[in-house]
């Protein structure tokens, strides 16, 4: 069995994010100093093997005490991320994307990409508007994490509530909506790619506004390119084009390129707007 | 290099100045030790507790 270097990259990147071990014996979190710092991936700071935070998390409580100090250190975290890496952070340092990626092998019919699925890859920039920004404003609650968050629910959820007696008590209505969620979520991953990335993820949708300026991420040689699709034709997200704001930069269009157009590099995009014209016309 | 990468080059280096300023105004706030102080605590909204 072939292990491809983008695995190996996601497992490394979900362990360095989780390597307090001992959490998941004693059911108690990680309370280091590096706990400030803010992965890259979504990653649940009160999973109890997080040694740093979740950005999406940071993010939503520092709106809510916004109106007293505004949260400009993870603005800035996540400035700095989306204009290095944009979206190579889903295919490649999110634990969670991980995850889903491990569930859509599973050997089942799937659901291949087509006009819907494209509509409702929209759906993830008004989760981030309404769940991330607008109730930690308005209702001074993190709407995304208390209501929806499956990594929450996954990574530190139903490990804290099996471990610690008390918060079994405290389970409501609540906990199983979320549990409810995260099953939904973990079965639709099975049958259609990336299913929370595609249409639900907040985090994404961030890293997607940073596509046309990320330093780092994958280039299309407007020499080589011979407009042949194959690429699109192959890729398993919503993209029209190689690396438009739904590319998870995950490189399988690299693999199906007949003539190696197509390479990982930094720097500015290598097709004029024509050009991106012209291929996607094609 | 053409128009569009001039722009694209200039709105790379406004975006570094801006996260590198908000990084900064975020040190200075104690914007670090806000999150940090979140996160060392059971988050009972991500847990599903409310």
């Amino acid at each position: 069995m072939h292990i491809s270097g983008r695995r190996y990259t996601q497992l490394i990147a979900a362990v360095l994010y989780n390597c307090n071990f001992r959490g998941f014996v004693t059911g108690e979190i990680y309370k280091g100093e590096v706990k400030g710092i803010c992965t890259p991936g979504l990653n649940c700071y009160s999973c109890p093997g997080a040694v740093m935070s979740c950005p999406l998390g940071s993010l939503q409580t520092g709106l809510l005490s916004s109106k007293y100090k505004f949260p400009y250190y993870i603005l800035g975290t996540l400035l700095l991320f989306g204009l290095i890496c944009g979206r190579f952070i889903c295919g490649f340092l999110c634990p969670f994307g991980f995850l889903q990626d491990l569930l859509h092998k599973i050997p089942t019919p799937k659901l291949k990409k087509n006009k819907v699925t494209r509509i409702l890859s929209y759906a993830k920039y008004g989760i981030l508007v309404i769940f991330a920004i607008l109730i930690p404003l308005i209702r001074l609650e993190p709407g995304f994490c208390k209501y929806i968050c499956p990594a929450g629910t996954l990574e530190a959820g139903i490990p804290l509530v099996i471990r610690n007696e008390a918060l079994q008590k405290l389970i409501s209505f609540l906990f199983s909506w979320k549990v409810l969620v995260c099953i939904g979520i973990l079965i639709a991953c099975v049958f259609i790619f990336r299913a929370f990335c595609r249409f639900l993820c907040p985090l994404g949708a961030i890293y997607s506004l940073f596509h046309p300026i990320a330093f780092f991420g994958i280039r299309v040689d407007p020499e080589k390119c011979i407009h042949c699709n194959a690429c699109i034709r192959n890729c398993d997200m919503d993209v029209k084009r190689v690396c438009d704001h739904e590319c998870i930069q995950c490189g399988k269009c690299k693999k199906h390129c007949p003539v190696d157009a197509i390479y990982y590099g930094a720097g500015r995009r290598s097709f004029s707007k024509k050009e991106k014209l012209k291929q996607t016309d094609s | 290099m053409n128009k569009n990468g001039i722009i694209k080059w200039a709105a790379r280096i406004l975006i570094l100045l801006a996260a590198a300023a908000c990084l900064t105004l975020g040190f200075m706030n104690h914007g670090f030790q806000d999150v940090k102080n979140k996160a060392i605590r059971i988050c009972y909204e991500c847990i599903g507790i409310g």
